[in-house]
């Protein structure tokens, strides 16, 4: 009955996401035109057979920023993700594999600690200190990552570490690191990937936000974001230039939570035979 | 009651009601851009503070008029001696401050010694530079001495810098500022406005107005929707000029377009490597193209110039020729300076539209003829620490809104970094001259200097862009100090 | 029960420490000075060390660090640079703008989420819940300072039925209040209410799978009341902890709302404070929210131990 459902939204999902992803993959070689190119005399045209989806208020090609927008969104919000799950995933397997002790202790306060930050507040603060720039949002949204992979391999690590396979790893001498890269690790990458999946969706949102106050990939480099920024005070004059990024985000991250949804149907059982 | 009478008797209050309300209003709502840290314009160099105190809380000994001009403001006349040095000042009599105490020569002596003094925290203390001794003859008569003559003083004590504290008040200005103006001070909510109301007791025309709020609105699509939805009456300094026509062709508000004392420049960094070469200088000139950047930028809003001077003043030169749309031209320059390839330099861009649309602009056009930027989006606070102290930049975009501020190209530590013994002179010959006819003619070859040395890039005047709804009256249309002057705005019956 | 409750507490304490040695050192290292900033371009040196003087800045950072925390025990948080008013004062004022934001979006968030979660859990796989599930994909993946943007063109400019932004004050009038809340509050609320729906129908659909249901369905009660008395107490525990970590983030994360309506509250007091260099603000203010977190995790993580044993036993 729910077996349908789920494939279903998985491919309606990846064909929403990939039509981004591919236009962005694209952009590092061609775009129709330059980003950069200012043409005042014609700005803000509606869509029309040269520029299929019109010009902004600079004259600039919008399809083409769309492109490497989506180019800017998806590499900030990848290299967010790995730093989340690079610096996430050790930490939280560190802490199963010494639970109850003090550095579990130590780790689990520390992850405690980065949620009580209102992140908002501090990837501005992050940017106004190291300055604006794709990098300082990487590292920005990427840090707030981390905890969120720590606590949930944490907590899949730990009711693995009372199988009876670990169990026998354990018995038969094995250590702590090498039972957690050999038998865990593997055990809960299903569970990565679909967390994975989301933190990228809320990556791109999140670089939207930054964007829109200034603060992510600056000029020439387009980012969705602030061209919904710059698009705000022409709304009435021309509403497909805020219309047209506004709707890249929302139907590249609505691809994305489609795809993780559909992905965490599809591996449901395995899921809920770890908890 | 019958329903009949029920509809009637409502109509009846309805009509009452209405008319009732048929009197001109006497409140009004501005909104600006920027919030004023403070209340004291004396202390601070931030032009939100003049905004709203200027000519409202504080005045001066002499003062702006709409255009420009310097009027009499708290002195009623003056004399200057022969030599030049000696100004004796007669004040007007019967002036109160706004708690009450009484104004006279000692509250001038102490506002100008205050501002002059070692340790005062004056943003404008170069202002006063030259006053070596401020006596009190009697209570309404004050005589300021200068240590050399100084044709600008008048208007030097124009500025709000220069406006007249009371010894009892001055050290809590900041947040309850006390002055001799026609609106007095009610309240401030920090972050979100500023109450006014007016002064019964002031000394000349009264204000029309009872009360007066300032509104705080920095993001540009909350100006245009919070003029739109009717939420403020004016809108100074209103920052999306892309919206400007769709206001002027709405019967409910009017639109007024002046100028501002803001020369917006392309400021190049005079002693790093290119741009010590006039030839580079010269030929980043060429390679911008003004109106394209008044267009993108400003929606055609702007008065383009060639020069550091305002366009509406007397004294102006047209020097925009030497310094035209020609990218070949700069190309050929470039080659000539030993750079046929280009280079590649920095372009740091404060957060104002005028150089965030501008920079893009720039970063273009001078692309097309190979110079190479890197642009950066700095706050204001990282733009005065990287680019105004540190000097470390190669282009930026700024408006200078000070009026008369020619002066700082006599200045070779200020961030350009021009330094040019000739013109320096000149500048100290313009601070003795008192003679109008010599000092425009000094000002004149002033402006020449700096375009044929190609100093900075000159854009153009910032326009004064004022929305209001369409029954006020008596807004000023020009700028030419950062003063949103309420004394003689009213609403039309 | 005891020892758990003191060895929280320990570690409340701990973390605060830290928190504000982390926070102090951030905000100190950014650069740009603040008395610089102040005078803006006519600053020169003499005037710019006779304001550092002033405000303080020329005291080394570790007894900067030390005034200001023993300061902050006291209920002290400092003189802004920016005003020269105390930071108390300005955050008092402010918190009267985020903290009814904050409750009012919850509340709205909670009305949305709760039926449409129940109604989606009721309906599972048939097209009701995919309609709600759609809607509520649509929720979250809709930027929250566009859906501003777009409410106050149909509603503010078009339709007029509400101010585009700003804040009458509380002194002229409740409604008065609300109303201007009300778009900044639906903006807020709504990316929320599309997260908490799921929760509450994964969470409703997780407990109606349980055992103690089914028993309590094999006894012969109604679909209904078993739904609703006693799936739904139990899956109101991973509900309630959403809410509590949605109420933080609404109070700092209202940010770019309290921007797009400009609304003088916190969210726009620390982002103002940033750009402007005051320094003292922004650590005090982020450290008050810091601050309200952890405790509330505190509180939180105590009424779980309360009531739930086994919580007691693993920590």
């Amino acid at each position: 009955m729910t077996r349908r459902w789920p494939n279903r939204s998985l491919m309606i999902g990846a064909a929403l996401a990939l039509i981004f992803i591919a236009g962005g993959f694209l952009s590092l070689i061609w775009t129709p035109y330059a980003i950069d190119g200012v043409d005042i005399p014609n700005k803000m045209l509606l869509p029309t057979a040269a520029h299929w989806l019109g010009t902004d208020h600079l004259g600039r090609d919008i399809l083409s920023m769309i492109m490497v927008g989506a180019q800017t969104s998806i590499a900030v919000a990848v290299l967010a993700v790995g730093i989340g799950m690079g610096v996430g995933i050790p930490l939280g397997l560190t802490a199963a594999a010494r639970a109850g002790g003090w550095l579990d202790e130590f780790i689990m306060r520390g992850n405690d600690l980065v949620f009580a930050f209102p992140s908002l507040v501090i990837a501005i603060l992050i940017t106004a200190v190291f300055g604006p720039g794709a990098v300082n949002a990487i590292i920005a949204i990427g840090i707030f990552n981390i905890p969120v992979f720590a606590r949930l391999t944490r907590g899949a690590a730990l009711s693995l570490w009372q199988r009876d396979f670990i169990l026998a790893a354990r018995v038969s001498g094995k250590s702590g690191l090498r039972i957690s890269v050999e038998h865990i690790l593997p055990n809960i990458t299903s569970l990565m990937i679909v967390q994975g999946t989301i933190q990228f969706s809320l990556g791109i949102l999140a670089e939207a936000g930054l964007s829109y106050v200034g603060l992510g990939a600056q000029p020439p480099i387009p980012s969705w974001g602030r061209m919904l920024a710059e698009s705000q005070t022409l709304v009435s004059l021309a509403p497909q230039l805020a219309l047209i990024p506004g709707l890249a985000i929302v139907l590249t991250v609505l691809g994305l939570n489609l795809m993780g949804d559909g992905l965490r149907d599809m591996l449901d059982p395995r899921i809920r035979a770890e908890r | 009651m019958s329903d009949i009478s029920r509809l009637l008797t409502a109509s009846a209050i309805a009509l009452f009601a209405g008319l009732g309300v048929a009197q001109a209003q006497t409140d009004i709502t501005v909104a600006m851009q920027l919030e004023p840290p403070n209340l004291d314009p004396t202390g601070g160099a931030a032009e939100a503070i003049d905004s709203v105190t200027y000519s409202n809380i504080y005045e001066g000994l002499t003062r702006f008029a709409s255009d420009g001009s310097v009027v009499p403001g708290l002195a009623a006349s003056w004399e200057i001696s022969a030599d030049g040095l000696v100004y004796t000042f007669k004040l007007h009599q019967g002036v109160t401050f706004h708690d009450g105490s009484a104004f006279d020569a000692e509250d001038v002596k102490f506002s100008l010694d205050r501002a002059r003094a070692d340790d005062s925290t004056n943003a404008q203390k170069p202002l006063f530079a030259q006053i070596a001794d401020v006596t009190v003859i009697d209570a309404a008569t004050v005589q300021i001495t200068l240590s050399q003559p100084n044709g600008s003083l008048l208007f030097n004590l124009a500025w709000g810098d220069a406006v007249i504290v009371a010894p009892e008040s001055a050290a809590t200005n900041t947040t309850n500022p006390v002055g001799t103006g026609a609106f007095t001070f009610v309240n401030w909510v920090q972050g979100d406005r500023i109450d006014l109301a007016r002064n019964a007791n002031y000394w000349g025309t009264p204000a029309v107005l009872e009360t007066a709020t300032f509104r705080f609105i920095s993001d540009p699509t909350a100006a245009f929707a919070s003029v739109m939805a009717g939420d403020v009456d004016v809108f100074s300094g209103f920052p999306a000029p892309e919206n400007l026509p769709q206001f002027a062709a709405d019967p409910r508000f009017q639109v007024i377009v002046g100028s501002t004392e803001g020369e917006t420049i392309l400021a190049m960094n005079n002693k790093l490597p290119p741009f010590e070469n006039v030839l580079v200088r010269e030929a980043v000139s060429h390679a911008i193209d003004r109106q394209a950047i008044i267009d993108g930028a400003m929606f055609g809003y702007g008065m383009p110039i060639g020069t550091h001077f305002a366009p509406h003043n007397p004294a102006y030169v047209d020097l925009k020729t030497g310094s035209a749309y020609d990218p070949d031209r700069a190309r050929a320059l470039l080659a000539e300076a030993g750079l046929p390839d280009g280079f590649t330099t920095t372009l740091k861009l404060p957060p104002p539209s005028y150089a965030r649309r501008g920079g893009e602009i720039i970063a273009a056009q001078l692309r097309a003829v190979g110079i190479e930027t890197e642009v950066s989006n700095l706050e204001w606070a990282q733009w005065l620490e990287q680019v105004f102290k540190g000097k470390d930049f190669g282009l930026t975009i700024v408006s200078h809104t000070e009026p008369m501020d020619i002066n700082i190209y006599a200045n070779p530590e200020y961030y350009f970094q021009y330094d040019n013994p000739d013109f320096q002179a000149l500048m100290t010959e313009l601070t003795a001259t008192t003679d109008p006819e010599k000092r425009t003619a000094l000002l004149q070859k002033a402006q020449t200097i700096i375009a044929e040395d190609y100093v900075n890039g000159y854009l153009f005047q910032l326009a004064a862009l004022t929305v209001a709804k369409a029954g006020v009256q008596g807004l000023w249309p020009n700028a030419p100090v950062a003063s949103i002057d309420l004394t003689a705005v009213s609403w039309v019956k | 029960m005891i020892g758990y409750v003191l060895r929280r507490f320990v570690s409340l304490i701990v973390s605060l420490v830290v928190a504000s040695l982390v926070i102090f050192m951030v905000v100190e290292v950014a650069p740009g000075d603040p008395a610089a900033f102040m005078l803006g371009m006519s600053a020169q040196p003499d005037t710019l060390a006779a304001l550092r003087a002033e405000l303080g800045l020329d005291v080394a950072k570790p007894q900067r660090y030390l005034n200001w925390v023993s300061g902050m025990v006291q209920g002290d948080f400092g003189t802004s640079y920016t005003y020269r008013t105390p930071v108390a004062g300005m955050i008092a004022d402010r918190m009267w703008i985020s903290l009814p934001l904050a409750v009012y979006a919850l509340v709205l968030s909670t009305l949305i989420a709760f039926p449409a979660g129940i109604y989606a859990a009721s309906r599972r796989g048939r097209a009701g819940d995919i309609a709600v599930m759609g809607a509520t994909q649509l929720g979250v993946a809709v930027p929250n300072f566009w859906f501003a943007m777009i409410m106050v063109l149909i509603f503010a400019i078009n339709l007029g039925w509400f101010s585009a932004g700003g804040f009458p004050g509380w002194d002229k009038g409740f409604w008065g209040g609300i109303k201007a809340l009300t778009l900044p509050a639906i903006a807020l609320a709504l990316p929320q209410a599309a997260i908490l729906a799921r929760v509450m129908r994964s969470s409703l659909l997780d407990m109606l799978g349980e055992d103690f249901i089914r028993t309590a369905r094999a006894k012969g009660l109604r679909a209904r009341s078993v739904l609703w008395k006693h799936a739904l107490r139990n899956a109101m525990i991973p509900v309630l902890t959403i809410i509590g970590l949605q109420f933080s983030f609404l109070l700092a994360g209202g940010i770019i709302i309290e921007q797009v309506f400009y609304l003088p509250g916190l969210g726009r007091l620390v982002f103002q404070a940033i750009t402007q260099r005051d320094l003292i603000v922004v650590e005090s203010v982020v450290m008050l929210l810091v601050f309200a977190v952890i405790v509330v995790n505190f509180v939180v993580d105590l009424t779980y131990a309360a009531v739930d044993p086994r919580l007691r036993v693993q920590a």
